[in-house]
């Protein structure tokens, strides 16, 4: 590995905002030359001083990153107070390649954490939104509770240029709105298959029955884009961890067009 | 490949070669018996080799026996291979202070001279040129090692039993790659070593040691022996499309059956030339000031192997011999352009339960019910 590749630079965690009681927001900011900057669905390797490191999407400007606590790394990070230092390494893997949805209707799907990595995509969209057509945003959760973003969700329900759908799994008190996963929200949409471009982002059954539900419509696989998560240890290529059949995804994901995911996707335990 | 002439190099003339290169300043690295093996092991001289030894190999099965000559290359793989010295086993990537300062592990300058790579695993430091080598963000410290190395190849005249180069076309004739290339002649005319050269690096070394020019006729006899070896193979791998043989059978009932026989114990990734998976360890001192990062080799078969949050992708052992064998024959080609196999025949020999990779790509391939 070059030295670049390999050694984490250091960044200080410059912000931290709770998101839900397992999920924080870390702003980070480089200790001395920044890394070049994520392309949107690129990813980092965060490194905790003597725990480990993990991949971690780009949630946000600065960059920041959101994290939920799920194991003894992102346990680690999640912890992190403000002002201490983290190593990073990146970015890494492939691009939503949101620009080539200019002028096309944008379906943005994400189950609980998968919002992360799809937040900045609907940020650009938004920066630019006379771009594109429809933007149609449907949003899952477990509980009212574990929704991210909960400001920026609120904020966009109240724009008229863009449709939110937000639902959870199971009914809960004082919840008005949707019931049920994110497939029952996305089935009900009226899509036109000629111009309508698919990001999604969550659990692999939630991303295999949205894509099937898109593919039902007349939506080409090749118009929806997943980003898929396995182990990573190098970020690079070289240790083998990240294979999904013919792919390391660290370098060929984590985005990936349906035609090559959806086969793989199908295979349990590939 | 070839410049010059080839030479000949006789008993003696090897020593000479492997006290060159010790003044030279590489470290010799070449087969040596230790622990009822032919292992590989840093040599002093030419006394190391294994002069007289060959080995019987069979499905989980290696054992060494006397020759009845003095043949010092006459042996097919043992459990190593070079991959240990190019990628070795566990090494530190970096240490870290906790205000940030990250230092990359001091560079080692340590040179190697390889002695007796064959074919077969000539073509898997090739393969391990094009996985840690090259692609987006090479391993600097694999390179480093790779660029300084000095190879002296071996052509094979003696394939084992589990032995399927001429099939994999990685041999019995080594190369390209080599500096010197050498082919063990014993009879009438007493025991030597028909030297090709490689490169002018070859050349230059060769120059310090005594060697007379090789006669036609030996040329020609040591060339007809290399090529006769290929008809000797042990083992064949079907000459099938193994990438989309191995990509329809993604749901073959045979994934089950060698799985019911594979202990996922992970001894053919570490004897594979060409396994190259590795993980990290993170550790600290006491006072948790200083930290530091470890690479060591991993295995597909390890259920920690694919491990995300919640669990493992691949828990089951059929999953993991799919991955390890679709890999090695499969997706190898989409990913590195070629095949990840050698048709060195460690991971038989080596495979607690006798599994053999030609026999499994048999059934998959329909070659055998």
């Amino acid at each position: 590995m070059t030295a670049e590749a390999v050694l984490p630079a250091p960044y200080r965690v410059a912000g931290r905002v709770v998101e839900t009681a397992d999920s924080v927001s870390l702003r980070l900011e480089p200790v001395r030359e920044p890394l070049p900057e994520a392309r949107l669905g690129q990813f980092m390797m965060l490194y905790v001083h003597g725990v480990g490191e993990v991949a971690i999407s780009v949630s946000g400007p600065g960059p920041t990153h959101t994290i939920r606590a799920v194991g003894a790394v992102s346990q680690a990070l999640h912890d992190l107070k403000p002002g201490t230092v983290l190593g990073v390494r990146g970015p890494f893997g492939t691009s939503w390649d949101v620009e080539d949805a200019v002028g096309q209707d944008v379906v943005i799907v994400a189950g609980g954490a998968g919002l992360c990595p799809l937040r900045p995509v609907l940020a650009d969209v938004l920066a630019q939104r006379s771009d594109y057509g429809r933007v149609t945003v449907v949003a899952g959760a477990r509980t009212p509770e574990d929704f991210l973003f909960p400001h920026e969700l609120d904020s966009w329900a109240t724009r008229h240029d863009l449709d939110l759908l937000c639902t959870i799994d199971r009914s809960a008190p004082g919840w008005t709105g949707l019931v049920g996963f994110v497939t029952e929200p996305l089935a009900g949409l009226d899509l036109d298959p000629e111009r309508t471009r698919a990001f999604l982002c969550g659990p692999e059954p939630m991303m295999r029955a949205c894509a099937e539900i898109l593919l039902a419509k007349g939506i080409p696989a090749s118009a929806i884009r997943v980003s898929l998560e396995r182990a990573m240890k190098c970020g690079i290529g070289l240790c083998g961890h990240c294979q999904l059949g013919p792919l390391l995804l660290c370098r060929d994901g984590p985005v990936v067009d349906y035609t090559v995911a959806g086969p793989l996707l199908a295979v349990k335990e590939l | 490949m070839v410049t010059g002439e080839p030479v000949v190099l006789d008993r003696a003339g090897l020593g000479e070669l492997i006290d060159v290169l010790i003044r030279a300043g590489y470290r010799v690295i070449g087969p040596t018996v230790a622990d009822d093996a032919i292992v590989l092991a840093e040599l002093d001289s030419a006394e190391c080799l294994p002069a007289g030894w060959g080995v019987t190999t069979a499905p989980g099965h290696y054992r060494l026996r006397r020759r009845d000559d003095e043949a010092v290359f006459g042996h097919s793989a043992g459990p190593q291979s070079w991959k240990r010295y190019l990628h070795p086993p566990r090494r530190k990537l970096f240490d870290a202070s906790r205000d940030g300062e990250f230092s990359p592990a001091p560079q080692e300058n340590t040179r190697y001279a390889f002695l007796g790579v064959r074919g077969c695993d000539l073509a898997a430091i090739a393969i391990l040129d094009r996985v840690l080598g090259a692609g987006g963000h090479p391993d600097g410290s694999y390179r480093r090692r790779r660029r300084e190395a000095f190879v002296v190849a071996v052509n094979c005249t003696e394939p084992g039993e589990l032995c399927f180069c001429a099939s994999m076309g990685t041999g019995p004739a080594a190369g390209p790659g080599y500096d010197l290339g050498l082919t063990e002649r014993i009879d009438g005319g007493g025991h030597r070593f028909l030297v090709d050269i490689g490169t002018a690096r070859g050349a230059r070394l060769l120059s310090e040691i005594t060697t007379r020019p090789a006669a036609a006729g030996e040329i020609r006899a040591a060339r007809e022996e290399v090529t006769a070896a290929a008809g000797r193979m042990g083992r064949v791998m079907p000459g099938a499309d193994l990438p989309a043989v191995i990509r329809e059978a993604r749901e073959s009932p045979q994934w089950e059956e060698v799985a019911s026989r594979c202990l996922t114990c992970a001894n053919c990734t570490m004897v594979c030339p060409t396994c190259f998976c590795t993980t990290t360890e993170d550790v600290s001192d006491l006072s948790g000031d200083h930290a530091e990062r470890w690479q060591r080799w991993a295995s597909c078969f390890e259920l920690d192997f694919s491990y995300v949050h919640g669990g493992s992708v691949r828990t089951s052992g059929t999953s993991r011999y799919r991955q390890w064998f679709s890999h090695k024959l499969g997706t190898w080609h989409e990913q590195f352009g070629g095949s990840g196999c050698v048709g060195c025949g460690r991971c038989i020999a080596w495979c607690p339960a006798g599994i053999d990779i030609t026999e499994e790509a048999a059934k998959l391939t329909g070659g055998v019910s």
